[in-house]
């Protein structure tokens, strides 16, 4: 049984480990976070933005070249749909409630490729809230488009300047900054990482994908269960949400792709499962690259949303028991897949997604199997890394 | 005896705690950093374990880390350089630093390595207090050292009770709530904080750290707990200095005096 203990534990992975400082914030939400969750009032308004401000219910699209060309009933979850252009903002419209509910006044939110920045600066606009976003320095200068998306909606974005100057970074200059603004401010945090409750309240509110996978799946199959899905992994929001509602029927194969670069030996690789071991980073413990001495090493894939060197300590755990197969894809191989998909199927993925979809290439099934791939975003923030590799 | 436990005994005020990162700003200065502090007449000291994500750090203790690791420093080499401290070095000696670079080492041994070289206590900001209790208190009192953990303006009175019953050696109280070197000064607002934990009658001494920098900040907090903490303030010092022991000697004097 996949669940999470009262101390906030998956297995092995999890836990809270953060300074005092951050103690008292960590400790209001979670005292109430599943009470707030469970009331109707919360639920009416959550629902109800999901529905009109988001656009959901998103299709499940069955993908019939595509199927056709891997031999599979193969259905596309379509995220790349919501407002926004991805599933990060999910999490950001039921984050901004909580935020409200707990007389919140300021957001501060960290964001790798962008996606989450905007979604956080999105639903800040629409709530009338102060935004400020901390950015990696270098991905400030790859995602460009995203960063003035943010300011068109009034958010601040921040440069992180230490480190490797992306993700990671931005989540310690996130964090540095709630400790500076404990009162006041909540920190939406953009993945299934972070101490707890995050890990689990952020499940929680992508969960609607698979909530409305098995309802959708049951209308066009006649059984709310795939045999597989796919998603890709970084944090892994999208896939805890993919996952979700599967995570305790076995008989539902859940695949996680991760970013192994330019190859899992090279270096340069963001593929944890293969290169990580247990270790603690942004206040839980779960699989990290890090060196002998527990220094944590520098990332590397193509898509800023795959660059982090950890992964979700839900995840972490569901590799531990040999509940989800993980298949690492290069980056190479995750461009052309998200080419392979934008001319079977006129859509062009985020290049995070291309790596789920690449992982056909990499996981048996058969020709009746019918497989839900998690296309958790669109590609329009990636053009300009899609022109520069310009293998088309 | 414990170094910490002697000292708090025979003095209970201006105790001054000086930090620096191990590596910084010369992979090989650690020991004559230390051997500075205690001819300077500093208290105790605390040698900062460097990570590469230092979560509760600014900007000047995050660039000692980065420099002290890019100079090659790590827990292995730290224990090499100070095998043999106490042959030139008697004040308490306590180790700062996050959890993960100790839990690869694995607790256990860092612990044991600790009481052969004669470290006396331990702080590591990043350690909850459950997990604490949980999985490591046993082992930190199997090897003689202290624990103390952070408390700051919004830890609550009943938090502060508890973490008082589960620290030995001393309690850091962070001065406002922040990461360190983030402010300078210390407000009136900070004074009632103060003021609301010295009538707290706590078992533990106290040392208030974050925004002390010199003689009349010290002077302050002192006034208000057992004596205060200098981190950032410090780095900056010794990052500029040309002669390390003159320059440490004369800024921790003019802070004492």
């Amino acid at each position: 049984m996949i669940k999470i203990d009262e101390k906030g534990f998956y297995g092995k992975f999890g836990g809270a480990y953060i300074p005092e400082m951050l103690h008292p914030n960590i400790e209001e939400l979670r005292e109430n976070y599943e009470q707030i969750m469970a009331t109707p009032e919360f639920q009416k308004e959550f629902r109800g933005l999901l529905k009109d401000f988001v656009g959901r219910p998103t299709p499940l699209y069955f993908a019939s070249r595509l199927s056709e060309k891997y031999g599979a009933k193969i259905y596309l979850k379509r995220e790349d749909l919501c407002h926004t252009g991805a599933h990060k903002v999910n999490n950001t419209v039921g984050q901004i409630i909580m935020a409200k509910k707990l007389g919140k006044k300021r957001i501060i939110a960290e964001t790798g490729a962008g996606q989450h920045g905007v979604a956080t600066a999105t639903v800040c606009a629409l709530m009338g809230m102060d935004c400020t976003i901390y950015m990696g320095a270098v991905d400030i200068q790859r995602q460009r488009p995203n960063v003035e998306r943010m300011k068109i909606l009034g958010a601040k974005v921040v440069p992180a300047t230490s480190g490797s100057q992306t993700l990671k970074d931005a989540t310690n200059e996130a964090m540095r900054q709630w400790i500076n603004n404990p009162v006041d401010t909540h920190y939406i945090i953009g993945s299934v990482v972070g101490p707890h409750p995050y890990p689990e309240m952020v499940a929680r509110f992508q969960s609607v994908i698979s909530e409305e996978i098995k309802w959708q799946l049951k209308e066009k199959e006649g059984t709310e269960n795939p045999d597989v899905v796919i998603a890709c992994v970084g944090g892994g929001s999208n896939a805890a949400g993919a996952f979700f509602h599967y995570y305790n029927v076995p008989q539902v194969r859940l695949v996680a792709a991760e970013a192994a670069g330019l190859g899992v030996t090279s270096g340069k690789s963001a593929a944890t499962t293969v290169l990580g071991t247990s270790g603690i980073l942004h206040g839980s413990k779960t699989l990290l690259m890090q060196t002998e001495d527990g220094q944590v090493v520098e990332p590397h894939s193509i898509s800023a949303g795959l660059d982090y060197p950890g992964i979700g300590p839900v995840h972490a755990h569901l590799f531990d028991i040999g509940r989800a197969e993980f298949v690492a894809v290069e980056d190479e191989d995750a461009m052309k897949a998200g080419i392979e998909l934008s001319r079977t199927e006129g859509i062009i993925p985020a290049i995070e997604t291309a790596h789920a979809i690449h992982a056909l290439n990499l996981i048996e099934y058969s020709k009746d199997d019918i497989i839900v791939i998690n296309l958790s975003g669109r590609g329009d923030k990636d053009l300009d890394t899609y022109i520069k590799w310009g293998g088309y | 005896m414990n170094r910490i436990d002697k000292l708090f005994q025979t003095k209970k005020e201006r105790v001054l705690s000086i930090y620096f990162t191990a590596g910084f700003p010369k992979l090989e200065d650690t020991l004559l950093i230390m051997q500075a502090i205690e001819s300077a007449g500093a208290d105790i000291i605390e040698v900062g374990v460097p990570y590469s994500d230092p979560i509760a750090d600014g900007p000047t203790i995050q660039d000692s880390n980065q420099i002290a690791l890019d100079n090659g420093m790590s827990l292995k080499k730290l224990f090499e350089q100070l095998q043999d401290m106490r042959q030139t070095v008697s004040l308490p000696v306590v180790l700062m630093g996050y959890l993960n670079p100790i839990i690869q080492y694995g607790m256990e041994a860092f612990c044991k390595k600790c009481q052969e070289i004669g470290v006396d206590g331990l702080i590591l900001p990043d350690l909850p207090m459950q997990q604490y209790l949980d999985e490591f208190k046993e082992i930190f009192d199997r090897y003689d050292l202290r624990n103390t953990f952070l408390i700051s303006p919004q830890t609550s009175e009943k938090r502060i009770r508890e973490i008082d019953t589960h620290s030995n050696g001393f309690i850091y109280m962070v001065s406002a709530h922040s990461i360190t070197g983030a402010r300078t000064g210390i407000s009136e607002e900070q004074i009632a904080y103060f003021q609301r934990l010295e009538a707290m009658n706590l078992k533990n001494p106290r040392l208030i750290g974050f925004g002390i920098s010199e003689s009349e900040t010290f002077t302050t907090a002192s006034k208000y707990g057992n004596g205060a903490i200098i981190g950032s303030a410090f780095i900056k010092k010794i990052k500029e200095s040309q002669d390390l022991k003159s320059d440490i000697e004369s800024y921790i004097q003019s802070v004492i005096h």
